[in-house]
């Protein structure tokens, strides 16, 4: 069976940086699965989601594959590319509020990528828009009313109906909670989860939450200057974390089940986009870096013991236990 | 703010405006150096009975504010009083050249939003070398007075070329089109290119947008992004330009009649000022500012209906 | 957010042009400047001696850009011409500037009724076109370069106390004016000293911008035979008589003002703007 989403080798360049935005992403998302994408801001992580529609800044160059349903997205002529994002893939975005034209109404909004596209009558159009809403739980009649009389949590619904609209076989959600406050942080999650199930489609989450990201999925892969530091099922990952900056990830972030202790920030900056890289991104703010860190990029290897996992440290053997045991209990 | 509190607001707001333009205009003669009577007669001799008959019939001996309030009361009944030069009611004078500068306008105001929001909207989609073009093609039209414009097109398309004819206004609609068609573009040039500016300001604003990213993530064909939600967006910024253009076209008629000889209300407004027909001065001017104004309010009642995020009478916010 | 590189292909091109453009403007505004000081000197002729038998005369030696339809030296009126062409605008630009700026640090400053009072008057300002008003002075006082240029100053002013006003309330909300006025400094003193030199670079760029607009309104008026006395070399007055040169089919008369009037205001245009553009980026 494909793979919802399947990326090889994906690489990025934007004019003016000094080395690939993107270096070499991995990744698959299965049908029906839900996948978490974690990284700081600048890591690429937005960047590779929105790849997957091929929404590219200007001036970008790609290397690789990007396969949604098997079809490659970077090779597809516009109509192609149409089809895709109205009826295979759809994202939904961080803010509501400036992803939505505050001059259309709710129900423009929901339709008209099925409209323009002259293959669905606008009828039918509305039809399904009433039905999605209902499935988000917003009524008929915000389809009459503009962005500006609705809150930013009711926005996100209208959202996220907006991308089921197509059927879809895969979402993308970008920080799809970040703008909003935190009650509704909760209620966006778990309806996008119910809505993942009912409707059958594959979900890829990007975010910096590493509690959401535990909270909504089945794996996890963890990013970090434009490669993916290490990859595997959520619970293993954040329970072991083999890669030192997912363990400096899960210090920095406050959780309910762990007896508390103080929140140790990540040191340094990551790496700029104006300079080059020699051996391990991370090396510079790793505390258990050796020169070999810094000047042999690590490759991507298989955990002992656990074939779903991969990570890209040199001492991520040696470093196992240091790194379980600051993630528990530091 | 309901509609009908917000509209006999702004023509309470707009009817105190006008009264203090009347007094402007009215007081401006009171302050003109030499009696009023002499003034009327700017300078040409006049027998003491001709003079008596002067200040009768303008009330010149009355106190300043009777005769303001003379004329505007006239004025409120539509009446602009006689000409001095002319020796007949300045209604007379305006209606027989309504026509022509009616028509000059329109055919200017037609090419300022066809040519300006088309250039604008192409040079914000194309980019590039048309971009550039665009461009420079609009930093000159911005800097060319319509009277410069009005000789050059005279000069190559009448004289040397004879395509159009070089003066008057022609007699029937097929005639006057035909002789309007320069001064009109004359007329039109200057804020075509701001027009032009503008729209394509606002649309590469608006481009950087979130949502026209959104939009296009969702398949919209690239046509139909820009036209329904770049190009819609910036239909409130363009809007919010009426009165400046509608103003502009008007007072730059005088420049663009004269040139062309054109038998219309701003060839009247210059001769007048050379003569020192006060009263028909006054009567123009009174009514360009009016007409300002009232598209203006024309304008505030729109933009709600164009920008759902405006309610009536908050201008300004537009995307 | 990847948002932020949306950048049109066609500005970077139009960006990385732009000194060159801007430099060139800057240095036709350089010689237009100095041929209107040097005028007296720099002419070949006398810019008024009529010599009818060399009417419309084409470029010669004696007359390097030709003769008008009375025979006067197009290059004398044109260098003499610059004189009264950059000296009226000049006049409006300081005029609004000066008072604008005044009148817009008051109503900013101060609010309350002084600045209902003011924005009220701006509105009815607004609501005369410049050369409106203009032409309404002239009517009474008569022809001259003075009162069209009082009233072109009054009719700019409330672009530029508009300007002043948004730009004093956003300074004045900056933290180092409430620092000043605790150590005690008058508000006449932080004005002058500080408010004033930071929002300067904007006001001179909208009055850049306004020379050129101003030029194009007074030359209007000498078109019309309303600015400047019927003698006086003026650009506007010269493609006035140009006009009857070009029906003639000599059109050289005429179209040398018309373009010296459109590269004039061009380029104050563009250096206006990208002094305002300068200025935006500084701020960012």
């Amino acid at each position: 069976m494909t793979n919802t989403l399947e990326i090889d080798g994906l690489r990025l360049h934007l004019p003016g940086a000094a080395r690939p935005v993107l270096a070499g992403i991995d990744l698959t998302v299965g049908a029906r699965e839900t996948v978490a994408l974690v990284g700081e801001s600048g890591s690429g992580k937005s960047l590779t989601s929105r790849s997957v529609l091929r929404l590219l800044p200007p001036g970008a160059t790609t290397e690789g594959r990007v396969a949604v349903q098997g079809q490659d997205v970077l090779t597809m002529d516009a109509k192609q590319l149409r089809q895709l994002r109205t009826h295979t893939a759809a994202m939904i975005f961080q803010d509501p509020r400036a992803a939505i034209n505050p001059l259309r109404r709710i129900g423009d909004f929901l339709t008209e990528s099925l409209r323009l596209n002259a293959d669905t009558p606008a009828q039918q159009a509305d039809e399904r828009a009433v039905r999605m809403l209902d499935a988000v739980g917003l009524g008929e009649r915000v389809l009459r009313q503009y962005p500006g009389q609705l809150s930013g949590g009711m926005l996100q619904r209208v959202m996220i109906a907006s991308a089921l609209m197509g059927d879809p076989a895969l979402i993308l959600a970008d920080e799809p909670t970040t703008a909003l406050d935190v009650t509704t942080q909760a209620e966006v999650v778990g309806l996008l989860d119910d809505l993942r199930e009912r409707f059958g489609t594959g979900l890829l989450f990007v975010t910096h939450d590493l509690g959401l990201a535990a909270a909504i999925s089945d794996r996890v892969y963890v990013m970090y200057a434009g490669r993916i530091a290490e990859t595997g099922p959520a619970e293993a990952l954040f329970d072991r974390p083999r890669h030192p900056y997912t363990a400096a990830l899960l210090r920095s972030t406050p959780r309910l089940d762990a007896p508390q202790g103080r929140l140790a920030a990540i040191k340094g900056q990551p790496p700029s986009l104006k300079e080059e890289l020699t051996g391990c991104p991370f090396a510079a703010r790793c505390p258990f870096a050796t020169q070999a860190c810094a000047e042999e990029l690590p490759p991507h290897r298989p955990v002992p013991g656990e074939p779903d996992r991969l990570v890209a440290c040199h001492h991520s053997d040696q470093l196992a236990d240091q790194l379980a045991g600051s993630a528990a209990h530091d | 703010m309901t509609f009908l509190r917000f509209t006999l607001r702004r023509l309470a707001e707009m009817a105190a405006t006008l009264l203090a333009a009347s007094f402007l205009i009215f007081g401006a003669m009171y302050l003109a150096p030499g009696n009023p009577a002499s003034f009327l007669l700017s300078g040409r001799s006049a027998s003491p009975e001709a003079l008596k008959a002067i200040n009768d019939q303008y009330h010149l001996n009355d106190p300043f504010w009777e005769q303001y309030l003379r004329w505007l009361g006239q004025v409120l009944h539509g009446d602009f009083g006689r000409s001095i030069e002319y020796r007949t009611p300045v209604n007379t004078l305006l209606a027989a050249r309504l026509p022509s500068t009616l028509l000059l306008v329109a055919m200017a105001l037609v090419l300022v939003v066809v040519l300006g929001l088309a250039l604008g909207w192409i040079g914000a989609v194309r980019g590039g070398a048309t971009d550039s073009t665009i461009l420079v093609g609009t930093t000159f039209a911005v800097g060319t007075p319509s009277f410069v414009a009005a000789v050059l097109l005279q000069g190559l398309f009448s004289v040397k070329l004879g395509w159009f004819p070089s003066s008057g206004s022609g007699a029937g609609l097929g005639s006057m089109l035909w002789h309007l068609t320069l001064p009109a573009l004359a007329l039109a040039l200057y804020l075509i290119g701001m027009l032009a500016r503008v729209t394509r300001s606002a649309m590469l604003e608006v481009m950087g947008h979130e949502h026209v990213t959104v939009t296009r993530s969702r398949g919209v064909p690239e046509r139909a992004v820009i036209r329904r939600h770049v190009f819609r967006n910036t239909l409130g910024t363009v809007l919010t330009m009426g009165g400046l253009i509608v103003s502009t076209l008007l007072i730059c008629t005088v420049l663009v009649e004269t040139a062309f000889s054109v038998n219309g209300i701003g060839q009247l407004l210059d001769l007048s000022t050379t003569t020192k027909d006060f009263p028909v001065v006054q009567a123009i001017s009174l009514i360009i500012v009016g007409i300002f104004m009232l598209v203006n309010f024309v304008v505030d009642l729109l933009l709600p209906l164009v920008d759902p995020r405006v309610s009536l009478g908050t201008r300004g916010a537009s995307a | 957010m990847t948002t932020a590189l949306v950048r049109r292909p066609g500005l970077a091109r139009v960006r990385t042009n732009r000194p060159l453009l801007y430099l060139l403007c800057l240095g036709f505004l350089g010689v237009v400047v100095l041929l209107a000081l040097l005028a007296p000197w720099l002419s070949p002729h006398d810019p008024n001696a009529v010599d009818l038998g060399n009417a419309l005369a084409g470029p010669s030696a004696a007359h390097p850009l030709g003769a008008d339809g009375s025979g006067r030296d197009t290059a004398s009126r044109l260098i003499t011409g610059a004189r009264t062409s950059l000296l009226g605008p000049l006049g409006v630009v300081a005029f609004s500037t000066v008072a604008g700026v005044v009148v817009g640090v008051a109503a900013g400053w101060r609010g309350g009724w002084l600045d209902s009072v003011l924005s009220r008057t701006t509105e009815l300002v607004f609501a005369f076109p410049g050369l409106l008003l203009a032409i309404l002075i002239v009517s009474i006082y008569g022809e001259g370069l003075i009162a069209p240029v009082v009233a072109l100053g009054v009719a700019y002013l409330p672009y530029v106390s508009r300007l002043t006003r948004s730009l004093v309330l956003a300074e004045r909300e900056r933290p180092y004016v409430e620092a000043y006025q605790v150590q005690g400094h008058s508000a006449v003193q932080i004005c002058l000293r500080h408010v004033l030199p930071n929002i300067a670079p904007v006001v001179l760029a909208q009055s850049t911008i306004n020379f050129g607009y101003a030029l194009i309104d007074l030359a209007g008026l000498s078109f019309l035979g309303l600015g400047v006395p019927a003698l006086t070399p003026d650009w506007g007055r010269m493609v006035f008589d140009g006009e009857s040169a070009i029906q003639a089919g000599y059109p050289l008369s005429a179209i040398l003002p018309c373009v010296a009037i459109v590269l004039t205001v061009v380029a104050f245009n563009v250096v206006g703007e990208r002094w305002a553009d300068q200025v935006a980026r500084r701020d960012r």
